[in-house]
Order: C-alpha cells, then structure tokens, then sequence
C-alpha cells in the first residue's frame, strides 16, 4: 500500500530544521567573526598568515645570527626554541646540541668549497655580530640589534594573537635600544590583540620594574598576569613557563621591597612550577628563616638572585 | 675560418662578391655582441625592471620601523632578491630569443653570408648578452650601493665587488645555459621557463642536493649525486648573505677559483651549443 504526504507536513519540517539549524549556528559564526583580526592581511591571507609569521619570526632569529642559521636539511635540534627568544625569556628553551655544529662536517669537496661563500660561524647581533665587534652592544655601541625589529613587526601584523613576538620585541627594544616607549606601545598593541594575556602583562610588569623603576605598578600588573593564569581551566607547557616566571620576579620584587611573608607565598607557589623545585626549596628554607629572624634580613644578601643571575 | 662552417647558399654568395679582407674571428665575435648590447639597450625590459626595481625598494626604505631609520638589512636582502630576479629574466629573456628571431627573421642567412661561422655567431650571441648583463649589473649594484649608503656609515666596497662579480659570473652560465636551449628547444618561451625553473631549482636546492642523496637508497642515491657532482653550482655565487650581515670579503683565492669554474662550465655548455648548432638545419 503506497503511503501518501501531506506537502505542507514535509515544507513545515523542512522550515523547523532550518530554524534550528539556524540558531546552532548563528552564535557560532558570531563568535568566529569577534574572534578574527579585521586587518588586511587577515582579509588577504585568511588563516595562511600564521604560517608566515611563524616564517617571518624565524627570519628575525636568521638575522639575531648574521644570516647563520639552519635550513630544514640541517640539523635543527640547537635551533627549536629561536635563541633570540629564549635570550628574552619569551620562550621556554628546548635546544640541545651544539649550534655551531649544525652543517656538520662538509660531505665532499663541492660542499667545502662552498661553505667559503655562506655565513659560517655562529655569532649573535648583541655580541658582535658578523663583523665581531667586542663587548656587549647596546644602542650606544652602535650595535646592529635593530635589524631583527622589521621581520618581528611584520610577524605581529601577520599574527596578532602571536603572542611571543610582542614579548620578544618589547624586550629586544628596551634591553638594548633603549626604546622603553616604544616597547611599552607595542606591548599595549599586543595586549588589544590579546586582552589580559599573562605574557603581555608579564614582560609589561618588567618595562615598570626595570626601566620605569615602578615597583608597585609591576606588582599589579604581575598579579594580574597570576589572576589570569589562575582562571585557565588547562595550563599549557608556556603557562607553566610563564607562571614561574611571574611568581619568580614577585617573589624578588616582595624580597626587595622588605615584604618576606609575601616573598615566601610567591616562592611557594613558584615550586609548584618551577624545572628546579630544590633550589626553590633552598630558597623558601631561607627566607622562612628571615621571616622568623627578620632582624637579621639585609639587603646585601638576598635569597632570590636577582634577574640578571638568574 | 672554415667554409664548412657556414651555410652553402651564403659561401657562394661571400665569394661571388670580390670582398674587402676577411675580419678576424675576433672583430666578428666583438660585432655580434655590440649588437646584442645596442638591442639590450633598445628594449624596454631592461627599464622597465630597473624602475620596479627602484620603486619597490624606495617604497620599502620610505618605511620606519620603531622609529629608527637606520635599519637596513631588510632592505638590502629585498634590493638584492630583486636585483637577482631581474638579472635572471633580463639575461634569460634576452638570451632565449636570439637564435630563433635570427632564425625566423632569415637574417641567419646574410649574418652567415658575411662570412660569419656558426660557432662565431654563438659566441658573439653569448658575449654580448653577458656584456649586457654586467651593463645592467653595473646600474643595479650602483643602485644597491646608494641605497646602503644613505642607510649605513660604511661602504664594504670589497665585498660589493665580490658579490657583483659572483653574480656577472653566475651569470656566464646562465646565458650559455639558455644558449644551448634555444637550440635544443622548440620556442623561447618553453627554453626561458625551463632555464628559470633549472636556475631556481639550482638556487634553492642544489647546496643541500647532497643531502638529500644520503637519505635515498640506491639507486636513487647515486642518481642524485650524480646529479649534484654533474649540475653547474649557481648557489656558490649567491653572496647576498654576506654582503647583508655584513661579512668580511671572501678570500681571493676562493673568488678566483669560484669565477674560473663558472667559466668553464660556461664553455663546457657553449662548446655543446657550437656543436648542435654546427650540425642543425636552419631551414
């Protein structure tokens, strides 16, 4: 028997599946166009541009090392974690090997020959460079730092949510340009790409320490740097990373401003992150000391080091 | 010269006409190429690319990044990426087209009738497209070198030569490269692509082409090393690097031995060209 339907059943179906469909998708879709970047680029390139700011970056470390640098048939293992990065503390290290070994020994006569025409010794921009100038170069010893800057802003105009370029940026800027402005403008940048990230306010807080000298102001935005971290569901391997330092330079900045209860909490939280709980330990035995005997806490010796021998 | 050398309608025609002394190879060789350079500089290709060349670079260096107007690396590597792109079509496109417009033109004919032998013809085509590569070479790294001026406080005028060199060399093999192809092709276009597809190839992959043989199993390992001992090196006499960062000069010995290949491969190349086009109709 051959069932027969009623055409406006099927429409009236048809109408309430495209409804529902309609509204699972709609917020959807919303959310996706907050979340894009309105810029050029990202209208140009769509999600492809990720793929060359990640290129552009690591063009930046190719020029931190005087063109030095190793190609995907080399051996990259001293090469995963851009040394310019790592040197910023933007980024936890994972290189190991030698990194001026990576070619290896030349295979044959043609590739020994050849190597008298490429860049063949490891040397970095604030060392030297190629041209192996002496000591440590900052702006004032004309040191050539500043040709990474134009690969690393191109990254961010690429990438904004690359969080790491704005850190190594700002760092690379107030370090050794003396460009404590314009770091502290293009971190801002980075935190309207990226509101509340922890990395942002992370490398902010030590523009106000180190060059602003606004301990205070570091301590606040350092705090907020832990809040935000604190209210991620999941930690990935940088949050960890950058939760460590954070509590580290709390920890310091408590220690130096006389505050030791507070110093030890930050320590305490710190070994909970840290790839050295024993030292931590060390330290968090210490200061309990000081903090029980706080008479005979000085300045001259502190428990935590200070940044530059950590 | 031989008679054998060139086209028999055009011996006849030499030797019917009571003709002043012959001229020496060499004043036939050196004729051919200042008409090669006089064509280069008619055309428009080689100006055009130079203003690309300068408008792109000019609007690249009117940026400032962070403020600072000293930055200047980014702007050389994109000058000379530029440079080497242009040199590459000019001497290619210029090359490409020589033997086949003779050819389709039939101005092969009287050009053979002077008398001029074939294996002349090739060399006189070669020099003069590499004498007007080096001219072109010459306005560019002029270019090159104002723009680093304005930028740097030093001019490594060594290096700059080097490079220059390198590249005017490099260049020698390109062109006798692109020679042989328009003879063994069929059209410029389908040799020009071929050449710039070789060349590029060469350029990016030929330094690590060892490499990638070591990680092949036979027989594919010592097709690719053949490969990588038979091809002509064009990567060693890309110097952009040094002359960006900044490095000291390449030894001289290294430079001299580098431009002593690059020539001999070029001959090895043109003296495969003198044969094919010795032996080919030209009707």
């Amino acid at each position: 028997m051959r069932r027969s339907y009623n055409p406006w059943l099927v429409l009236l179906l048809l109408i309430t599946v495209c409804f529902t469909l309609a509204t699972w998708l709609s917020p959807r879709f919303n959310a996706r166009q907050q979340g894009r970047s309105d810029s050029f680029m990202a209208l140009l390139l769509g999600d492809s541009r990720r793929l060359f700011a990640n290129h552009l970056f690591v063009k930046a470390d190719e020029y931190f090392h005087s063109g030095f640098y190793p190609s995907i048939f080399d051996n990259q293992e001293s090469f995963q974690t851009p040394h310019m990065a790592a040197d910023a503390g933007a980024l936890k290290e994972k290189n190991s090997g030698e990194e001026t070994e990576f070619m290896g020994k030349p295979r044959d006569f043609i590739e020994e020959f050849s190597r008298n025409f490429i860049p063949s010794r490891h040397t970095h921009l604030d060392e030297g460079g190629a041209e192996g100038k002496a000591g440590d170069l900052g702006e004032a010893a004309n040191g050539d730092v500043r040709e990474i800057l134009p690969w690393l802003q191109m990254s961010a105009e690429m990438d904004p949510s690359r969080v790491e370029t704005y850190m190594v940026t700002a760092y690379w800027l107030r370090r050794k340009m003396g460009k404590v402005d314009e770091a502290e403008e293009f971190l801002r940048q980075g935190l309207r790409a990226n509101p509340g990230n922890a990395s942002l306010l992370f490398e902010l807080g030590r523009i106000y320490k180190e060059d602003r000298k606004d301990p205070n102001h570091a301590r606040n935005v350092w705090e907020l740097g832990v809040h935000r971290l604190d209210s991620k569901s999941s930690h990935s391997e940088q949050d960890d990373f950058i939760m460590s330092q954070l509590t580290l330079y709390l920890a310091r900045l408590e220690e130096e401003q006389g505050n030791l209860k507070q110093s030890l909490a930050w320590l305490e939280r710190l070994k909970q992150y840290s790839a050295q709980p024993q030292t931590v330990q060390k330290q968090i035995e210490e200061m309990r000391q000081k903090v029980a005997h706080p008479e005979t806490a000085t300045n001259a010796s502190r428990t935590i080091p200070s940044a530059e021998t950590n | 010269m031989s008679q054998s050398d060139t086209i028999g309608g055009a011996t006849f025609l030499a030797g019917a006409v009571n003709a002043p002394p012959r001229p020496s190879a060499l004043r036939n060789v050196l004729a051919m190429a200042g008409v090669v350079v006089k064509e280069m500089y008619r055309r428009k290709d080689f100006y055009v690319l130079l203003i690309i060349t300068i408008v792109i670079t000019c609007l690249m260096g009117s940026v400032r990044f962070f403020h600072d107007d000293r930055i200047v690396r980014y702007l050389k590597e994109n000058c000379l990426l530029l440079i080497w792109g242009a040199s590459l079509a000019i001497a290619i496109s210029t090359v490409a087209r020589q033997l086949p417009a003779e050819k389709e033109n039939r101005t092969i004919f009287p050009l053979l009738a002077k008398p001029v032998s074939r294996r002349q013809v090739v060399m006189g085509k070669f020099l003069g497209c590499w004498i007007a590569c080096g001219i072109a070479l010459v306005c560019f790294y002029a270019f090159f070198g104002i723009i680093c001026l304005t930028r740097e406080r030093h001019w490594p005028l060594v290096t700059y030569f080097q490079a220059a060199t390198l590249h005017w060399f490099a260049l020698a093999v390109v062109i006798a490269m692109a020679l042989l192809g328009s003879l063994v092709f069929a059209a410029p276009s389908s040799n020009g692509t071929i050449c710039i597809v070789v060349v590029i190839g060469i350029l990016l992959v030929g330094r690590h082409l060892n490499q990638v043989a070591l990680r092949l199993s036979e027989p594919l390992r010592s097709i690719t090393y053949g490969i990588y001992y038979a091809m002509p090196h064009l990567e060693i006499f890309n110097a952009r690097d040094l002359v960006i960062h900044d490095w000291p000069p390449i030894g001289w010995k290294y430079f001299a031995i580098a431009n002593a290949y690059a020539l001999a491969y070029a001959g090895l190349l043109l003296g495969a060209a003198c044969l094919i086009f010795r032996r080919k109709p030209l009707n």
